[in-house]
């Protein structure tokens, strides 16, 4: 018993460079990295789902109709199907193969999107009315008004639910090791190939992932409380 | 790189057959580790919401691990990290009897299950402490109360978050394709291996899945009409 679970610790002490380094922050030999993929994910799926969530409050019909068709097509889509129709369809789109780091990225932008942006329109439906009417009152247009009044209050709303769509998110990383980015989760399989003790080197890097998303969990717990309802 | 489509390999060859086992497989996985998750949810969620510290410390303790690590890393936990440590009667019948199946039931389920009980919790704490006051005042232990007074009306508050996880689940269950077993996702992949055919291969796959989340999202917002506590609840069947 002892004995193996020293031999254990000493099979994750040896990996930890290849696990850490490259699997995780993405240095290295191969293209790869959780936090590499996870960060911009984020930020480019946010950007895009400000607009679908706008676009979900329009109030012409020809905006509103594709954003809600949008979410509700990626909602009820695994997110590995979409990651597929990437592998398959940006090569044929751009008459080239792309590295598996921008299918992944392209793949985890559209699908967050449609998440995202319905975190943006509860967000902007946060704003009490009041706010809308009185920037108007004031002469704002109808882009002034939401570029200046209510995105800047909808988005301290949102912080709480962002930063748990951002701990989804980075769980949702590992699924680009199956089209063979080298994330954390490809680093255990190339690791456990060569060694072949998978029980500790899978528990090691559920407890690496744990540490990240508990920490970033309480954080958001510590947001909600510090922010408050709206 | 010219595309041409071809739909006809949806229909010909083995691919029907394929995509309906795939289905019926995605099925099973689901409903499966469904029951267990609901299992696990229930225990675990109703335990945290006990006074008693230590029972409250392990149902936390279960939650705050298996939810918070991909499932794709369980996955692979279950199905090559926890064989070698079974006995060896059991590891024999588990390789004759599908264990990339029963590893995917397990992984899924105890992952699921952690997010139920989130969900059953905030249930539980939606509910007025006073209807646990008094339960407990007219003389049912804890178990009674929380058995006939709090879990039935807390399991009805849950089913729109409930039917949303529940269709988490099923769409999670696509990640079992990467301990092999031969699910929707697995099947959609093995057309486009045959057949070269890409769209039309992904094109079928989605299609079910968006079929299967729509129907039962429209069935859950059925149930919840019926099961509708009045007074309570007021949001009246809305989607999701």
């Amino acid at each position: 018993m002892m004995e193996s679970i020293a031999s254990g610790l000493d099979v994750i002490w040896r990996n930890l460079p290849f696990l850490m380094i490259q699997g995780f922050l993405g240095f290295g030999n191969f293209v790869g990295g959780t936090l590499r993929l996870a960060i911009p994910s984020i930020v480019l799926g946010f950007l895009l789902g400000i607009f679908i969530g706008i676009g979900r409050l329009a109030p012409q019909r020809w905006i509103r109709l594709p954003a809600t068709l949008y979410v509700e097509f990626f909602r009820g889509v695994p997110l590995v199907m979409v990651i597929f129709w990437m592998w398959f369809i940006i090569p044929i789109v751009l008459k080239t193969a792309i590295p598996e780091f921008g299918v992944a990225l392209t793949a985890f932008v559209i699908f967050e999107a449609a998440y995202l942006g319905e975190i943006v329109r509860a967000g902007i439906q946060s704003v009490p009315r009041g706010q809308v009417e009185a920037a108007t009152a004031v002469g704002l247009s109808g882009v002034q008004t939401m570029r200046h009044v209510v995105l800047p209050q909808a988005l301290k709303n949102m912080i709480p639910s962002l930063v748990t769509q951002f701990i989804v998110l980075f769980k949702d990383t590992s699924l680009a090791s199956i089209i063979g980015f080298m994330d954390l989760t490809k680093a255990a399989q190339v690791v456990n190939n060569r060694e072949i003790r998978p029980f500790p080197i899978y528990l090691f890097i559920a407890v690496v992932y744990w540490v990240c998303t508990y920490s970033m969990s309480r954080y958001a717990r510590y947001l909600e409380k510090r922010i408050g309802p709206a | 790189m010219k595309y041409t489509f071809n739909w006809s390999v949806l229909w010909t060859g083995e691919s029907g057959q394929w995509l309906l086992s795939g289905l019926i497989v995605t099925l099973e996985l689901s409903a499966l580790a469904w029951l267990l998750a609901v299992a696990l949810g229930v225990v675990s969620g109703a335990l945290r919401t006990v006074k008693f510290r230590p029972l409250r410390a392990v149902a936390t303790f279960y939650v705050e691990f298996f939810r918070n690590v991909p499932l794709l890393v369980w996955m692979f936990f279950w199905y090559f990290g926890v064989p070698p440590f079974l006995p060896e009667v059991i590891r024999e019948w588990m390789f004759g009897h599908g264990l990339e199946f029963w590893a995917g039931v397990l992984a899924l389920g105890v992952y699921s299950g952690a997010r139920f009980s989130e969900v059953l919790r905030s249930g539980i704490q939606s509910i007025p402490r006073t209807q646990m006051e008094a339960a407990v005042a007219s003389g049912l232990t804890t178990f009674q109360a929380y058995r006939y007074v709090i879990l039935p009306v807390a399991l009805r508050i849950i089913i729109p978050p409930g039917t949303s996880e529940s269709l988490n689940l099923l769409k999670n269950s696509s990640l079992a394709l990467t301990i092999s077993v031969a699910e929707l996702t697995f099947q959609t992949r093995q057309i486009e291996t045959y057949t070269a055919k890409a769209i039309e291969a992904l094109t079928a796959g989605t299609l079910i899945y968006l079929v299967l989340c729509i129907g039962l999202a429209s069935i859950m917002s059925w149930v919840e009409r019926r099961t509708a506590i009045p007074g309570l609840i007021t949001s009246g069947g809305r989607r999701r």
